[in-house]
């Protein structure tokens, strides 16, 4: 920047801070130090927070008014006990509920499938018809509180199965907040939660945009993920070049089907995770606004700035958790969420010490949530923006990160013959993105077992491995409850109706030009199930069958 | 390990690697697979959402000496219980050895029921190999 944009720069972002301060939207603490040393909000030079390409931040005051959204992910068992899971959540100043659905749920598989047995209720919360979603948020006002829902395969199921909750509860439509996963090219390279192929399935993803923008505007109709991508094995870049084409693909998806890019662009968010190499993970999350950004404003000819500003949700490295000395969990918890702050997440879930060995304790949670709360409050973390903004090694680790994006990038565009969406389907049907996950998967195994990478606890510093801790045991009456529940919604609802309902979701399946969303939402209004919808729509789409590469 | 019980790395063993029913965890199905390999032995991959029956059938095929599957869903004490029965039902004595998260207290039972051995997340390279090993030497 020029001495005098940069002047400029600075007097913009004072102003837009100034003015937030003076309508109250500051939180109202004192911005010093614990020794009580007045701090600025930002220090170094622009772009400022809240500044094209946003690498800074995306607010102009960021956590200065409103710290980042502490959202813990929770579910197991039946819905009610969720539900009770929740309140505690709510209680002890979680500002944002997160469901874990479990894996029959997240394949849309229901409680009484073959498939199902021995998991349900295991992972996550089962969820079969919309009597268990009524259940999952009782007494909860939906109106108020903000949800997230990890769903992918059967999204729209879910996602209907929420705005009829809402329609039966009487909630509006228009007040409902939150976040549905629906990021479903991550799957094909990482998650591995898939029901169709590629190619229908992006037809139900941007049925769900062209849904939610009209109906629920308020909801983020996909959380465009690497986390999962990183779980797999992906290094910091990949997982920051991957998860940002799917992006792209969304957004070229999206304006294939008709929509303005500034109709639904602001409603995509991010999902990313944070690992323990502290300045990586900042470099990767300054990298992550700075692309996205550019990439809405130039390719894609957004004008709308709330199209170009890359939010996301950030959840600490499950996979660097050790079974081995547990509780040491905590401490890589803190510096990885450090980092997230650090780096400017809108919101936040801390891993609870015990996740290597089983789904967490109501006390691992507790202190994961903990954990997140002191770096909120007592670190200093939320007091300036960007700290580490303008240090030569996070700005070196900004650009080699976008460097190291940009590649992969032109690689698809390449493969794609000028369409991401297109490089992306390629790279999934000739296993591209399986196969660098892959090998970053084993290279990292490989230096572990070496030696050449130290693990604390694992393969140096193993003394202290004593007696395990008590771990969550999820009761098996679970899954006859929750199969009970499944015969009682069977048995009382109007068997034409289910049969008519689904008759029209296969129709509206074969027929690009309607909408599933509202078919789907009478259908599960007529209590069809997860897998009666999906199979209903698996009659017109397929199923997707991996390919069994190493 | 005492040299009497020490595995036979002469052999080329043949194993089949599995995901059982809908858990899609594959990173360390994944690492397995590659650690294997190099350890020579040759490694059929079946890939995601198997069955007991699909799992059968190609360890009838592939004629192989040990058969790992794994689990990261909780649903150890359910499907691996299930894949022995399978397996003989069909008559086939392999061994089965099961990797993943399982909890301590879960171990004994697992191999009271005829689990050849368990692999536990921070496994080293050389302990998967070995106990793949000395699964098919111990069902010899």
């Amino acid at each position: 920047m020029t001495e005098s944009t940069e002047s400029a720069a600075r007097a913009q972002w004072q102003a837009a801070y100034n003015a937030a301060a003076d309508t109250g939207a500051l939180r109202d603490i004192p911005f010093d130090t614990m020794s009580g040393l007045p701090v600025e909000p930002v220090y170094g030079d622009g772009p400022y927070p809240g500044q094209y390409p946003y690498t800074r931040g995306i607010h102009p005051t960021m956590y200065r008014s409103r710290l980042w959204t502490m959202r813990m992910f929770a579910g197991f068992g039946t819905a009610a006990d969720t539900n009770a899971r929740f309140k505690e959540i709510l209680t002890n100043g979680g500002s944002g509920l997160s469901t874990a659905f479990d894996m029959p749920t997240l394949m849309g598989r229901d409680s009484d499938s073959p498939w199902s047995r021995g998991e349900v209720g295991r992972g996550g919360v089962a969820v079969d018809t919309l009597d268990d979603m009524l259940r999952l948020f009782q007494d909860i006002n939906v109106g108020d509180v903000s949800t997230s829902m990890t769903i992918n395969g059967p999204a729209a199921v879910m996602l209907a199965m929420y705005t009829a909750m809402a329609d039966e509860t009487g909630v509006d439509r228009s007040r409902l907040t939150g976040t549905i996963q629906n990021d479903i090219l991550k799957e094909y390279q990482a998650q591995k939660e898939y029901i169709y192929p590629p190619r229908p399935s992006m037809r139900i993803v941007t049925d769900m945009m062209k849904f939610t923008a009209a109906e629920i505007p308020r909801w983020n109709s996909i959380s465009i993920s690497g986390y999962h991508i990183r779980e797999a094995g992906s290094s910091a870049a990949h997982e920051l070049a991957f998860t940002l084409a799917n992006g792209f693909a969304y957004v070229e998806a999206a304006v294939a089907a008709g929509m303005q890019v500034d109709d639904f662009a602001p409603r995509l968010s991010f999902f990313f995770n944070s690992h323990s190499d502290f300045f990586e993970e900042i470099g990767k999350f300054r990298a992550a606004r700075r692309i996205w950004a550019t990439w809405m404003k130039e390719r894609y000819g957004a004008q709308n700035p709330k199209s170009m500003m890359c939010r996301f949700h950030t959840q600490t490295a499950g996979v660097s958790l050790t079974a081995q000395q547990p509780e040491i969990n905590i401490a890589r918890v803190a510096v990885q969420a450090m980092a997230a702050a650090m780096g400017g997440t809108q919101s936040l879930h801390t891993d609870s010490y015990d996740e290597a060995l089983a789904l967490p304790t109501e006390k691992a949670a507790r202190i994961a949530l903990r954990t997140q709360q002191i770096v909120a409050h007592e670190t200093g973390a939320a007091t300036v923006m960007d700290p580490l903004g303008g240090a030569p090694y996070v700005e070196w680790m900004t650009d080699e990160i976008e460097r190291q994006a940009e590649e992969v990038f032109a690689h698809l565009d390449d493969l794609g013959n000028g369409s991401i969406l297109e490089g992306v389907y390629a790279g999934i049907d000739n296993g591209y993105f399986i196969s660098e996950i892959a090998e970053a998967a084993y290279r990292f195994e490989r230096e572990v077992n070496s030696g050449q990478r130290i693990i604390v606890g694992v393969n140096e510093f193993t003394d202290g491995d004593d007696e395990r801790g008590a771990i969550l045991r999820i009761d098996p009456v679970v899954e006859e409850q929750q199969l009970a529940n499944l015969t009682a919604v069977k048995s009382a609802r109007d068997d034409n109706a289910v049969t008519e309902n689904l008759l029209a979701v296969t129709a509206a399946a074969g027929d690009p030009l309607v909408n599933l969303m509202p078919v789907i939402i009478n259908a599960v209004k007529a209590r069809c199930t997860i897998e009666e919808v999906g199979d209903a729509m698996e009659k017109e789409f397929g199923r997707y069958v991996e390919p069994a590469i190493i | 390990m005492s040299d009497a019980s020490a595995p036979d790395t002469t052999v080329r063993h043949r194993v089949i690697l599995a995901k059982l029913g809908l858990d899609g965890h594959d990173r360390g199905i994944r690492v397995v697979a590659r650690i294997l390999r190099d350890a020579g032995m040759e490694v059929i991959y079946l890939g995601l959402r198997q069955t007991t029956d699909s799992i059968v059938a190609a360890a009838e095929e592939e004629d192989v000496d040990a058969i790992g599957l794994s689990m990261h869903n909780a649903g150890h004490m359910t499907l691996a219980p299930d894949m022995l029965a399978a397996l003989e039902a069909a008559e086939l004595s392999i061994p089965l050895i099961v990797g993943g998260i399982v909890p301590d207290e879960d171990l004994q039972p697992l191999l009271d029921r005829g689990v050849a051995c368990v692999l536990g997340p921070g496994a080293s390279a050389e302990e998967v190999a070995n106990s793949v090993r000395s699964a098919i030497a111990g069902a010899r």
